[in-house]
């Protein structure tokens, strides 16, 4: 049971390890050899040891928010079953109390793109602002569906009832999860985390500022949460194995996760990165999905 | 007399029987006189510290009445033989009472300094003080006559309060808006209570509950029609609300501070009070659609209000808006709750009805915080408007960081107070999947929806108003040489700024003291133990403990800060000028706005706001050679537009119809009387 307690480490230590294995594969999807799967490791460990340039305009929320990012995503996964749902820890919170800490960080990292007073700082955070105003709603109405179906919002006790997409809800559900997924990790079609120019960018505006050590803190929540965010999605929709012994269900853990990761990768080679304006037409649609899943799931009763 | 024999008497001599309570109105009293009588303007900050300790001890009273569960206080003021003002305090007044008393302590200790920049001290002291007073004795009302008194007296108190900047136009203004608004309130509300009474024969609140028990559906309904529309326009509900982005920035700011704070949660306290007190009470029939009709009206308020919020550049009619939006939370649950109780799950009800008090009472600190803080902003700054900002936080630290409290506070962010009523409210909506009909479920999960959306929405308008204020380059000189607040008016935003992380990370604490309160189902609620353990719901369906959030984000910086201790060697900071693309003249005027902030929202909802925009290019020689360009944008009030200004119009053109009447010729007049007279006369027989 102690053991148990220590899964949310998995989620901070192997983070970057998916980070390069998406890379990896969308490396071969492009025909493209690519970086070895360590390399986000090499990338944290250089940043960590660089000095900082800092922005005179920047007031302590700039020093406060590498912080309480990383905190606040480490909080996060704390609340969710990794390799298993029996740990003690995981009463701390629940699937809402997931998403509003997570949503602290991203408050606290889209006033640090205000600043600086520069204008790419203030155009991440303006549109970080407008698309977390289209994710969030959608997400959380896949995950009550999940909810209401499993009997609690509490992750660990969804992750037990076993609902493999068994249901046209879950399914619904799943679909709309999945593009918010890929919004909230700022991946192609909603965001390209490959580009710096300054017309395209979102996640990378907000950060622009930022150098050394904090950029590494960053960078390293944002791997985090990637992998949060797909932890989620398994205990949601597809918990099969999680029950069983430890390495079985590490085992069945990292098939699903590398699954996903196909699939993120795939979409992102497969597609071109949408006009901002775009966007709330893919993830207006997405919502109706979610709100769709959740009146099936109200009217057939499951 | 030994020590417990001491305590006894300490609990029912000095607690019990309400006499801190009138120490507390005699401080009250005696800082409205010397406000009044007072030789010297410069000791008036001294009448503030008066009502001050008297809120302070009147929070300790009611703190104390809910959590000693001592005996109801009545007494009874006899007017003449006939007519008598009933005053009774109960859990719920108390509940009240307890909010009122710790937002008036905190603006009371916030006026002492700030009373220097209003314009009449002492006109403003005398009114600020009666205003307190006003909401106090609705609050504790025990009939309709001495309710509909202290409201009226609220409201035309106010109003003063609203117009007291006698040189400015727009509060003039919207102080007629203002008073129009709450005085056709107030009429729906004197209907209520006159059906209710000729139902009942009384105007006591406990005997027009015992006599209504037994009448019909359809009575009931028509009362709590009334009671809804009359106290949800000084609740500010949604389409009802447009006094309130117009009066609350016209008030000093620690007059809105209480106006946002506690005024209009009278409102909800009177909905709570008909609905739930005198209309339901325990075992009484609920109306499905009484709920349904509380819930939509919450979800659309706030959402709608929060939409609205986004779009101000005004700090205080933002702050204004997000009261909306809040007042929406707080019926979301008050209208699952009701809907709980009419399929008798009590204790369904009592989750829902906990999260409403509880966000109340989250909405009176976090709210009288911003705005308190938005005075001292407009102080410092000189200025409301939030582009002419910037940069403040260098320049007011504590006021800066005050205010980021509450704007997380309000954010329903963890750990801080929002997060648990909001968190609460969620799991309500979430557990209205288990009513029976359909359309129940559907409703309560698509609240659970617009919940959702307000979060975000709320985080996006208050990282715009936080932001753009305190964070960047000042925009304006005004802001570049702003000054921090002085010392009671930091005190006074620390406190609540305190109350509002103690709220969050010790919910056991305000849970223990709703659920002391009459209702149906609430007594689950508040047994949790210690008050800083974990909060679990609806027989164990789920939990979270907020100060275990809390402490291991504090462990793990720890941990952070002793690795960077211990593995790496002191990096080099560098200070250097923001990345300008090397262009190397960088000036505030580049970086966003708060109107450029909000710029994608106004282009996808566009068929709500209706942005509107206007340039204006003047030439000295057309077509090449340009003077000057203006740029004008906005967006279309359209509730003002298709809805109010229709409707004022209409009513202008019937008065000057029904003006023909007034002739002013007596004999005329005197026809009229006995006309009526006969008409009467005939009635009667």
């Amino acid at each position: 049971m102690g053991m148990s307690n220590l899964q949310f480490l998995i989620i901070i230590l192997l983070s970057p390890l998916l980070q390069g294995i998406i890379r990896k594969m969308k490396a071969y999807a492009q025909g493209r050899i690519g970086p070895g799967v360590l390399q986000p490791y090499w990338d944290l460990a250089r940043l960590f040891r660089k000095d900082m340039v800092i922005s005179e305009a920047a007031s302590w929320i700039f020093h406060a928010t590498p912080f309480i990012v990383f905190l606040s995503t480490m909080a996060a996964s704390l609340m969710v079953p990794v390799t298993t749902p029996d740990a003690p820890v995981l009463a701390i919170g629940d699937i809402v109390a997931l998403l509003y800490t997570l949503a602290l960080g991203r408050f606290f990292l889209v006033l640090a793109g205000l600043d600086a007073g520069t204008a790419f700082g203030g155009e991440g955070s303006s549109r970080e602002a407008t698309v977390a105003i289209l994710v969030e709603p959608m997400m959380m109405l896949a995950i009550f569906t999940a909810a209401v179906a499993g009997g609690s919002t509490k992750l660990s006790v969804i992750s037990k009832s076993m609902h493999i997409l068994d249901s046209p809800a879950h399914v619904l559900a799943f679909a709309a999860f999945f593009v918010a997924l890929i919004a909230d990790t700022g991946r192609i079609p909603v965001d390209n985390p490959d580009t710096h120019l300054e017309l395209t960018m979102i996640h990378e505006g907000m950060v622009l500022e930022y150098s050394g050590r904090y950029l590494a803190l960053l960078e390293w929540a944002h791997y985090m949460k990637q992998m949060l965010l797909f932890t989620i999605a398994i205990d949601l929709f597809f918990p099969y194995g999680i029950a069983g012994g430890a390495l079985q269900s590490a085992l069945f853990y990292a098939a699903k996760v590398l699954v996903l990761a196909a699939a993120v990768a795939a979409t992102e080679s497969s597609r071109a990165k949408l006009r901002f304006f775009q966007l709330p037409s893919l993830l207006g649609g997405a919502f109706v999905l979610s709100l769709l899943s959740l009146i099936t799931f109200v009217m057939l009763g499951r | 007399m030994c020590e417990s024999d001491f305590y006894f008497f300490i609990h029912k001599e000095v607690f019990g029987t309400g006499i801190l309570l009138l120490i507390s109105l005699a401080f009250f009293i005696s800082g409205a006189v010397f406000f009044t009588v007072a030789p010297k303007k410069a000791s008036l900050h001294y009448c503030y510290v008066l009502y001050a300790a008297g809120a302070g001890l009147s929070a300790f009273s009611f703190a104390e009445a809910l959590y000693g569960g001592g005996a109801p206080m009545a007494f009874t003021l006899q007017i003449s033989p006939a007519l008598s003002m009933g005053f009774r305090s109960g859990p719920l007044q108390d509940f009240f009472g307890l909010l009122l008393s710790v937002a008036a302590f905190a603006a009371s200790v916030y006026s002492a300094g700030y009373m220097k920049n209003t314009p009449a001290p002492r006109f403003q002291g005398l009114f600020y003080g009666l205003f307190i007073l006003s909401m106090g004795a609705v609050f504790i009302s025990g009939d309709a006559l001495s309710f509909l008194i202290s409201w009226e007296a609220m409201s035309l108190v106010s109003y003063f309060l609203v117009v007291s900047d006698t040189e400015n136009e727009t509060s003039q203004n919207a102080g007629l808006t203002y008073a129009t608004m709450t005085h056709i309130g107030t009429s729906f509300i004197i209907g209520a209570f006159m059906l209710a009474f000729s139902a009942t024969g009384s105007l006591e609140f406990t005997g027009m509950a015992a006599g209504l028990a037994g009448k019909s559906m359809a009575l009931k309904s028509a009362i709590f029609i009334l009671a809804f529309i009359g106290f949800g326009m000084k609740a500010g509900i949604f389409p009802l609300h447009i006094w309130l982005p117009k009066a609350h920035p016209a008030a000093p700011s620690n007059v809105s501070a209480l106006m946002s704070g506690v005024m209009i949660k009278a409102g909800i306290y009177g909905i709570m009070l008909m609905c739930l007190g005198v209309l339901g009470g325990p075992g009484a029939h609920y109306s499905t659609w009484w709920g349904v009709v509380i819930l939509a009206t919450g979800a659309v308020s706030s959402v709608m209000g929060v939409l609205y919020a986004l779009m101000e550049q005004d700090l205080k009619r933002l702050l204004a808006y997000s009261s909306v939006e809040n007042i929406g939370i707080i019926l979301l649950g008050t209208g699952a709750a009701v809907v709980f109780y009419s399929f008798g799950q009590t204790a369904l009800a009592g989750l829902a009805l906990a999260a409403a008090l509880y966000h109340t009472m989250n909405h009176a600190i976090f709210k009288s915080l911003l705005f308190l803080g938005s005075g001292s902003v407009m102080h410092g700054a000189h200025s409301k408007n939030l582009e002419e900002m910037g940069g403040l936080l260098k320049r007011m630290p504590y006021t800066g960081l005050f205010f980021l409290m509450g704007s997380v506070a309000i954010c329903a962010l963890p750990p801080f107070n929002g997060f648990v009523s909001e968190w609460l409210t969620f799991q309500a909506l979430i557990l209205g999947s288990s009513t029976p009909p359909a359309y129940t479920r559907v409703i309560t999960l698509l609240g659970g929806a617009a919940l959702a959306l307000t979060g975000a929405l709320a985080a996006a308008a208050f990282v715009k108003a936080f932001g753009v204020a305190f964070l960047g380059l000042p925009r304006s000189g005004k802001a570049r040489q702003a000054k921090e607040a002085g010392f009671p008016m930091t005190a006074a935003m620390g406190f609540l700024a305190a109350l509002c992380l103690l709220l969050g990370v010790a919910p056991g604490f305000l849970l223990r003291l709703i659920s002391a309160l009459p209702f149906e189902g609430l007594k689950e609620m508040g047994t949790a133990a210690p008050i800083h353990s974990p909060v679990i719901i609806a027989g164990g369906f789920t939990g979270f403990w907020p100060a275990a959030i809390l402490v291991s984000m504090l462990l793990g910086l720890a941990i952070i800060l002793a690795l960077a201790g211990t593995l790496g060697r002191k990096r080099k900071i560098t200070y250097a000028d923001s990345w300008d693309c090397g262009i190397k003249a960088l000036t505030p005027r580049m970086q966003y706005t708060a109107t450029a902030f909000t710029k994608p929202l106004r282009v996808i909802f566009k068929t709500l706001y209706m942005p509107r925009k206007e340039v204006r290019i003047s030439f000295k020689l057309k077509p090449l050679f340009v003077s000057g360009i203006t740029y004008h944008s906005d967006i279309t009030p359209f509730l003002e537009n298709y809805l109010y200004r229709p409707f004022t119009a209409f009513v202008g053109k019937a008065a000057m119809k029904i003006r023909h009447l007034q002739s002013g010729k007596l004999p005329l007049y005197l026809g009229y009387i006995m006309l009526t007279l006969i008409g009467l006369l005939l009635a009667w027989a």
